[in-house]
């Protein structure tokens, strides 16, 4: 009974993504990544102007966590561009898309450790190797 | 059928939207990229592994800056050239990230021109990519000449703390060797391109594979790779 159930589902949807995917071939490459050029234009101009912010934010040496967030901003923004753009990856199926985007995401994982650890150690060296005047 | 696994442009089959279409993909027991090339497949993993390295970089950059009890150099003062009587802060490095910024411009215009298989576009836009490339790695070698002379060395600096300068020989180190080598990648694929070898298909010299105007776009990915770990770098290093 479930397992009817089950494959009628399936078929279902089976259904329904064939015509998101008759929807979408029509709009999207048939052949390789083909893109109107003006769209990496685009691209290009507004990788000029974020890297153009990220560099005031030193040249007129904002500080603190105004800058460290705007300097945070300008690269996630200007890395999500050229990623999704630039190297396609906005028209890549999900599961490339997944397989590769997901993994560095773990790293996250791996700088929170390390500021835990480097929290401690910079802890240990003031308290036992502080320079005795 | 062989040539279905060498080539991109195979039709996908239908498959649920979202995670289930992952799960359908991934557990069809054939290919988990269904559309995607082996060799575009095979540069994403290399770039996804190479992303860890330079993760690593960064990383153990990250915590030595954060416990040592020692200030670290400014890099604003570090970088900073005098340009007539003007000191600019971190001018180089600014113009060195739009240089690079402009290589992938030019190489995301050579890949749509490959498609449309108009290979003196492609080829010229591809050797502009590589000069690009290479005047990135000769302002580099300015900077490094510069700042050894300043007396950097990885186990110490006039400014600060000592591991400024070995964090920074070995990161900007290693991704002048990723623009090298893919300069180097640039040019021999030009070479072909503006030669006409994916239009008579003729055979690789190491593999005897018939090439596609797709090893542009494969190029391209290595070379954006490259441009976005800068923009981590410029961030992390240059910036923060």
């Amino acid at each position: 009974m479930t397992n009817v159930a089950v494959h009628l589902e399936a078929q279902q949807h089976t259904l329904q993504a064939h015509v998101h995917d008759a929807l979408a071939s029509g709009t999207t490459q048939t052949k390789g990544q083909q893109h109107p050029i003006k769209l990496y234009l685009v691209v290009w101009g507004w990788l000029f102007v974020l890297s153009t912010c990220s560099y005031l934010v030193d040249y007129f040496g904002l500080h603190g966590h105004l800058r460290w967030s705007l300097i945070l901003l300008f690269m996630v923004l200007k890395a999500g561009l050229i990623v999704a753009v630039f190297m396609h990856m906005a028209w890549e199926r999900l599961a490339l898309a997944y397989a590769i985007l997901l993994p560095p995401v773990l790293v996250l994982v791996f700088v929170a450790i390390m500021v835990f650890e480097a929290d401690y150690t910079h802890l240990l060296r003031v308290l036992f190797f502080a320079p005795t005047a | 059928m062989a040539e279905t696994a060498l080539i991109n442009n195979v039709e996908p089959p239908a498959r649920p939207a979202g995670w289930r279409g992952i799960a359908a993909d991934w557990s069809s027991d054939q290919r988990a990229f269904k559309n995607v090339s082996w060799g575009k497949a095979m540069m994403w993993i290399f770039l996804l592994s190479d992303t860890f390295i330079f993760s690593c970089f960064l990383l153990s950059y990250m915590t030595t800056r954060m416990t040592t009890t020692v200030a670290w150099p400014n890099p604003s003062e570090v970088f900073a050239l005098t340009i007539g009587d003007k000191k600019i802060p971190l001018i180089l490095i600014a113009i060195m990230t739009f240089i690079l910024i402009s290589s992938s411009g030019t190489m995301a215009m050579a890949v749509n021109f490959g498609y449309r298989r108009d290979r003196v576009k492609t080829a010229a836009l591809m050797l502009a990519t590589a000069a690009f490339g290479a005047t990135f790695v000769g302002m580099q070698a300015f900077e490094w000449t510069k700042l050894i002379r300043e007396g950097v060395r990885p186990w110490g600096n006039p400014w600060g703390a000592e591991q400024f300068g070995s964090s920074f020989f070995m990161i900007t180190g290693f991704h002048g060797t990723h623009v090298t080598i893919g300069v180097i990648f640039l040019i021999a694929i030009a070479r072909k391109v503006w030669r006409g070898d994916f239009d008579v298909e003729r055979r690789g010299f190491f593999t005897s594979r018939k090439g596609h105007y797709e090893i542009v776009e494969i190029t391209g990915l290595y070379w954006h790779f490259v441009d976005l770990v800068w923009v981590f770098i410029f961030a992390l290093f240059y910036l923060w």
